[in-house]
């Protein structure tokens, strides 16, 4: 045949007959959710299965000096009351470090408080009972004698010595410091012509998870068997950390994860209360189900951000910036998280201060402080928001004082398209960033001119619009850099294998896991694309650590960049499989052949040759017919993880268009655009409404929540009337365009979209109200934006 | 007022008796009596709307009434809004725009969303955004959720011109 065209082998995978990716194609797994037919741990229920409610402190800072559950007991339904010195029977405690975070200490914690409580909301015992209504009733009449000692709040005075130091071992309040020096920053400051300085208020809040962090655990006895079946990110983390604390091995310990009502990053953490639940399983020999109340997230899910950071910048008169410098300080809580640490986010917003920017001269400190409330850790776009506001914040104030329009003075200054590999001043490598393209792409997308003018027309009609722009950089795809290398066991390498079933459909089993970003269909869409299959017959398997390979789940942006190039290698083997089986059926070769819409086809002519439902027929029940010699394998198995670069940086940038009523000290969204650069993209669409919610999520952080504590560390809104989350008719409607340069990392190309939206929100936003407030001189750099600290601003209040 | 109490009502068509505690919820009723699970609990305080169901055609916030003050009711919940298919428009078009990601918020969203659209057969978008701003969504950010019911709105109105 001398018609033979190049083996499609050869070609990419985006270039192959009828593929998926780049193609908007609804999830394979919504109709069971808008149905109410989904698999929420909330929903399960299990043979002999109770009920835990844990009593919680009421106090931030706390001596138990006795604990009397006796009458307790006694009260209708209850199996168990269990104390923390009880279960560290059960369970050991544990210390969040890592070593590659240098200097970083936190003391011992247990899965229940013993002898003394550091936060409002620590859990003092777990009442079993048959129900959940049985369980706190009988909590009502456990009898708690505190001695209140005094609680460490505000993070300024964490240090002082004057205060109280949380854990005495430690010797004081400071976790984790991080200084970072790099070009020469006072000689750039001096060569400045202009040099600003602000400092920026982050509030403290928290991810609201529809589905509050649930967990039934079940231990069996006979098989010393631990199933936990939990709400989480990183299936095998928790596989690990439960074995490690319960004395298991890891092969005793299953976790399954079906469907979770939104995580954020709430869930990728291991939780006292979880590990609690795993001890009781193991203790009480039977399942035993733990679901947060709605107080209970407000007062335990980890809470983030709440930073002040100082900021300073340098600029000459042409718009060139010569200088960053922060000086960022962060309140953890009483201890750091397990088992990825509270320290990444100040260690990150070192990282990312000035990454979209030129300038080399770069001086940063990072301290990181215990107190006496919720503990803190990675939220989605873990460090972002901060260092995105304060580099936007900063860059707009250098480009007022000199009086540049914003656009220009980004312009002048972002790491121009053509000058990639290059580093950041805080030695982050950037394969390939697009930051003028994206500029350009957004400034005409939002019609900037126009806004200018009708913005200075509405101006003298006493209305108050403004316009923000935040060029962000974000980090995605990580590899071991960030966990693994400082001793955690989380991988950073994940796993795909698929198979061809006996009717020639595929089965993939993935160690990704869903919590809705789509993680399903976007593997579907690959496995299908690569194989030549339509989507309906693949199933993807996820979120069970008995069924899936090993790997790091669904966190960092990392499932499509990486569990979406193990699942291509995966089915790129299978393909291969397949069509030298199909090669020795058909006595051809497997050159001349490809697999288009489930059939084997002539490469030649598209011809079809045999359905992949008969070539399994004949594989699995008549291999007797094949040649001898012949032993088909329809199953393949890939890992991968990026090895060039620690992380794949994407970049974009974020504009806000906003009205600020300088009487009521509101601010309306008018509307908001987005254009990033995650590489390829494999479904438009999921990666648009990746980008949306994460918007959303920073546009609350900008406008809205804040956990607010009083001066005792008692959480006073821990409820959702009182702690105000962005509801529809709030939210603006907002543009999504796309630049695309996808990593020579992978085949695929592809990095991530999760935390694009959330990193630049809040910093478009406050650019925009400041923007709108320049005719009143003054300046906001406090997240949330209340009409508190707007009319503050104004001098209203 | 801790005796259960017996209680009769018509869920979903079928005819339901039950002896239930004073205190129990209709959102715990469902749940844990019924198993009708897709009716979620989000923050038990009648905020998140996820618990929306609707009593005698009106929508209501399940965890903010009583068991007890069902008695005689008919009560309808996402499983048999999608089983008569009801809503099979407005479920497809959720899908199409992928108005949900992780999927806690969508029945009480889309019982929202019905509620909305048989009052008012051709909302504004603005009128969507307010009827539904009850409902907590953390994934999408609204505008799919937005867009979906707006479309469903012109399907319908389509189909009976």
């Amino acid at each position: 045949m001398s018609s033979i065209r190049v083996n499609p082998e050869t070609l990419s995978v985006l270039d192959r007959p009828n593929s998926y990716i780049g193609k908007t194609v609804p999830r394979p797994n919504l109709d069971r959710l808008l149905q109410g037919r989904a698999a929420y741990v909330s929903d399960m229920e299990l043979p002999r299965m109770a009920h835990v409610a844990f009593l919680r402190s009421p106090h931030a800072h706390a001596k138990i000096v006795s604990l009397d559950a006796a009458a307790a007991r006694q009260m209708p339904g209850v199996i168990a009351i269990v104390t923390g010195k009880e279960l560290a029977d059960v369970i050991t405690p544990w210390v969040g470090v890592l070593s590659h975070l240098k200097g970083l200490k936190s003391a011992p914690q247990s899965a229940i408080a013993i002898d003394r409580v550091c936060w409002q909301g620590e859990a003092v015992a777990a009442i079993v009972a048959t129900n959940r209504a049985a369980a706190e009733d009988a909590a009502e009449h456990v009898a708690v004698e505190y001695q209140e000692l005094e609680a460490v709040t505000d993070m300024r005075a964490a240090l002082d010595a004057a205060t109280p130091v949380i854990h005495a071992s430690l010797g004081d309040n400071l976790a984790f410091e991080r200084l970072h020096d790099a070009g020469a920053v006072d000689q750039a400051f001096a060569e400045s012509d202009a040099v600003v300085e602000a400092e920026f208020v982050f509030g403290r809040h928290t991810g609201v998870t529809l589905e509050p962090r649930a967990v039934v655990a079940d231990w069996n006895a006979a098989e010393a068997r631990l199933t936990i079946y939990q709400g989480t990110q990183a299936p095998h983390m928790v596989q690990n950390i439960a074995a490690l604390h319960l004395g298991l091995r890891e092969s005793q310990v299953r976790v399954v994860c079906k469907d979770v009502g939104g995580s954020f990053g709430i869930k990728v953490h291991i939780y006292a209360d979880e590990m609690a639940t795993y001890a009781l399983s193991k203790l009480l020999r039977r399942p035993i189900k733990f679901v947060a109340d709605r107080v209970e997230s407000f007062n335990t899910d980890i809470h983030a951000r709440d930073h002040r950071c100082k900021g300073k910048i340098g600029v000459k008169r042409d718009g060139t910036i010569t200088a960053f410098e922060i000086d960022d300080l962060t309140g953890i809580g009483p201890y750091s998280m397990y088992p990825r640490t509270s320290a990444i986010e100040a260690n990150q917003v070192v990282n990312l201060v000035g990454g979209p920017y030129t300038s080399k001269n770069y001086r940063a400190r990072a301290r990181v402080v215990f107190q006496n409330k919720n503990v803190m850790c990675q939220y989605r776009a873990v460090g972002h928001p901060i260092a995105c506001s304060v580099t936007e914040g900063l860059v707009d104030l250098a480009a007022m004082k000199i009086g540049m329009d914003p656009v220009e003075i980004r312009r002048r200054n972002l790491i121009k398209d053509d000058a990639y590999p290059c580093a950041s001043p805080s030695g982050l490598r950037f394969e390939q960033l697009s930051h003028h393209a994206s500029l350009t792409k957004i400034v005409e997308m939002m019609g900037y001119d126009a806004l200018r003018a009708e913005q200075a027309a509405l101006r003298k009609t006493g209305v108050y619009r403004g316009i923000g722009i935040a060029s962000f950089i974000e980090v995605t795809n990580p590899s071991a850099a960030f966990y693994g290398v400082g001793g955690a066991k989380i991988s950073s390498q994940d796993g795909v294998a698929v198979r061809l079933d006996a009717q020639g459909s595929v089965i993939c089993q993935t160690s990704i896991t869903e919590q809705g970003q789509g993680s399903e269909a976007l593997t579907a869409q690959i496995v299908g694309s690569v194989l030549g299959v339509s989507m309906d017959r693949v199933r993807v398997i996820l979120g069970d650590t008995d069924m899936t390979p090993y790997g790091g789940g669904t966190w960092a942006s990392r499932g499509a960049g990486i569990g979406g190039e193990a699942a291509l290698q995966a089915t790129k083997i299978l393909r291969k499989n397949i069509l030298d089986v199909a090669a020795a059926i058909l006595q051809s070769t497997p050159a001349e052949l490809d697999i288009v819409n489930n059939a084997i086809v002539n490469v030649g002519d598209g011809a079809p040759r045999i359905e992949l439902n008969g070539l399994a027929r004949i594989v699995y029940f008549r291999p007797d017919t094949l040649p001898p010699g012949i032993q088909p394998e329809l199953m393949a198995t890939k890992h991968f993880v990026p090895r060039e670069y620690p992380f794949a940086f994407t970049n974009g940038v974020q504009a806000a268009w906003v009205e600020v009523d300088t009487d009521t000290g509101f601010v309306k969204l008018l509307k908001h655009w987005v254009v990033e650069d995650c590489g390829t993209i494999i479904n438009p669409q999921l990666v648009d409404e990746q980008i949306r919610g994460g918007v959303v999520q920073g546009l609350g952080a900008a406008l809205f929540e804040k956990c607010i504590y009083d001066e005792r560390g008692q959480l006073t809104n821990a409820n959702m009337a009182d702690y105000l989350v962005p509801m529809s008719g709030e939210m603006p409607d907002i543009d999504v365009g796309h630049v695309v340069s996808p990593t020579r990392e992978s085949e695929l190309g592809a990095k991530g979209a999760g935390e694009a939206g959330t990193a630049g929100a809040a910093a478009a936003v406050t650019n925009a109200v400041n923007d709108a407030l320049r005719p009143f001189a003054t300046i906001v750099t406090d997240i949330p934006l209340t009409p508190q600290v707007i009319l503050t601003a104004l001098g209203r209040i | 007022m801790t005796a259960p109490a017996f209680i009769s009502l018509t869920v979903n068509g079928e005819r339901v008796e039950a002896h239930v505690l004073p205190r129990l919820n209709l959102a715990d009723f469902l749940r844990e009596h019924l198993k009708l699970t897709g009716t979620h609990v989000g923050c038990e305080h009648g905020v998140c709307g996820a618990c929306t169901v609707r009593v005698g055609g009106e929508i209501v916030r399940s965890c903010l009434m009583l068991a007890v003050q069902v008695n005689g009711a008919t009560i309808e919940t996402i499983e048999g809004l999608s089983d008569s298919g009801e809503i099979a428009d407005l479920q497809a078009a959720f899908r199409d725009r992928n108005a949900l990601q992780c999927g806690f918020c969508t029945p009480g969203m889309l019982m929202a969303a019905q509620d909305l659209l048989q009052r008012n057969r051709k909302p504004a978008r603005e009128e969507i955004r307010e009827h539904l701003s009850g409902n907590y969504c953390r994934c999408t950010g609204y505008q799919a959720i937005i867009d979906a019911v707006e479309n469903t709105a012109r399907s319908r109105m389509e189909r009976s011109a």
